[in-house]
């Protein structure tokens, strides 16, 4: 519970916002009207819940391991996360590879345009003012206080998510991997793998 | 920098207007103000780029924020900018992009 | 300046990208599910779009802007949306709000 809730001795509980009471005004309004109900809402929120990471993470992996699926992946990101299985609607994936040349990264300098169907909700520094002001400026800066180091002799693609389309890094996959299964490897995919701000590290295996 | 096909990654059926640009094309981003709901950042306007691939055609979101169809849809390209050229202080590689999704549009040709 | 949209960022000067993340509150998830039905996902009735809830968005002054955080700025615009749209009126909300804040023992949540 929130220190604010302890100090008065709350419990779980404390007075509505001023936010918090316009979202269950609007709820209210909305369902009596018969606009949404009670389970449509409840149906989405464990519909997003459900969606994390993970999926992407071993689309990935199926890249890593399956030349033809990758092709296939850079051709058409949607087309292939369907083909792998994944319900990803109204999703137009663009997927950008990192080479040993080339490193991409993703922002959306507007709002917060995120892959939510594949990856779920976006993590709050992508949707902050600094990370939208700075990545597409300096984004050399940015990944070095994120602790990725990229060498000089990579270039950088910086991606503005601005309209339709929506992005995911391929990240390359570390040469201490040979011969994992693709279980092993998406472990090692993270979210911010798939965003650019990290790249996987065969370490972080379990 | 990998090379994409010149046709659309997301095609769709909306009524458009006509196809102007190919991959590999030169553009410039009109440097113009206006005020409503516009998706081609500040920073980019009045810059040159190259036309990375086609995306598709997708009604206007300046007009669907005005509770408009957003139709006859334009064609929506990815640009390919030089950092370099973006920001005058930019430090890192020559060979650095920023590639934004910009609406036809807000796009004229530039000649090589 | 007008010119550039407060919400519009890329290339302006600002500090370190704070790293920390919070688990969304229930609240929070419900207005993300809010919007997807309204926007005509999973099976919702479509009623209004993305853009409508970036405009509206975008329309909250600066020092709102900043002093919001991310789902006080969506709830606001998807309830002015609403407004704008007809499907609720200010007088059915302000009623609304006022119901709820009237009801005994119930006002509080996580």
């Amino acid at each position: 519970m929130s220190d604010a809730a302890e100090d008065k001795g709350l419990g779980d509980y404390r007075p509505l916002s001023y936010f918090q009471l316009m979202e269950v005004s609007l709820r209210e309004l909305l369902l009596e009207k018969g606009i949404v109900t009670d389970a449509q809402v409840q149906a989405t929120l464990e519909d997003m819940r459900a969606r994390g990471p993970e999926a992407g993470a071993r689309v990935v992996a199926r890249a890593w391991t399956d030349p033809g699926f990758k092709a296939r992946l850079l051709e058409n990101g949607t087309r292939a996360c369907e083909e792998f299985g994944l319900d990803v609607p109204a999703l137009r994936l663009v997927v950008v590879e990192n080479t040993p040349q080339v490193h991409n990264v993703i922002v959306c300098t507007l709002c917060s345009c995120y892959p939510r169907m594949l990856l779920g909700l976006p993590p709050d520094w992508y949707k902050s003012g600094n990370y939208r002001s700075r990545v597409v400026r300096e984004p050399r800066a940015v990944l070095a206080e994120f602790g990725l180091r990229v060498p000089d002799h990579v270039s950088l693609r910086v991606h503005d998510s601005t309209a339709d389309m929506r992005y995911l890094v391929l990240p390359m996959r570390p040469a201490q991997t040979a011969g994992w299964g693709e279980a092993q490897l998406a472990q090692i995919v993270t979210r911010d793998c798939m965003i650019g701000v990290a790249v996987p590290k065969a370490s972080d295996s379990l | 920098m990998p090379q994409v096909a010149n046709r659309p990654q997301y095609p769709t059926d909306h009524p458009s207007v006509p196809v102007r640009f190919a991959v590999g094309d030169r553009v410039r981003v009109r440097k113009t103000y206006p005020l409503g709901h516009i998706r081609t950042p500040y920073y980019i306007r009045g810059h040159a780029g190259v036309v990375e691939r086609l995306c598709g055609n997708y009604p206007v979101p300046e007009e669907l924020a005005q509770m408009r169809s957003g139709l006859p849809a334009q064609p929506l390209y990815r640009v390919r900018f030089l950092q370099r050229e973006v920001w005058p202080d930019y430090a890192g590689r020559a060979e650095d992009v920023v590639e934004i999704e910009i609406f036809q549009h807000w796009l004229e040709p530039l000649s090589a | 300046m007008i010119e550039r949209s407060h919400h519009d960022r890329g290339g302006l000067p600002g500090g370190k990208v704070e790293r920390s993340e919070h688990d969304y509150a229930e609240w929070e998830r419900r207005v993300d599910a809010l919007m997807m039905l309204l926007s005509g996902v999973k099976g919702g009735r479509k009623l209004m779009t993305v853009d409508e809830l970036r405009k509206n968005i975008e329309a909250i002054g600066p020092e709102a802007y900043d002093r919001m955080s991310y789902y006080e700025r969506w709830i606001t615009s998807i309830t002015q949306t609403m407004i704008q749209r007809g499907v609720i009126t200010t007088d059915e909300l302000g009623r609304k709000m006022e119901q709820i804040r009237a009801r005994p023992g119930d006002p509080c949540r996580k």
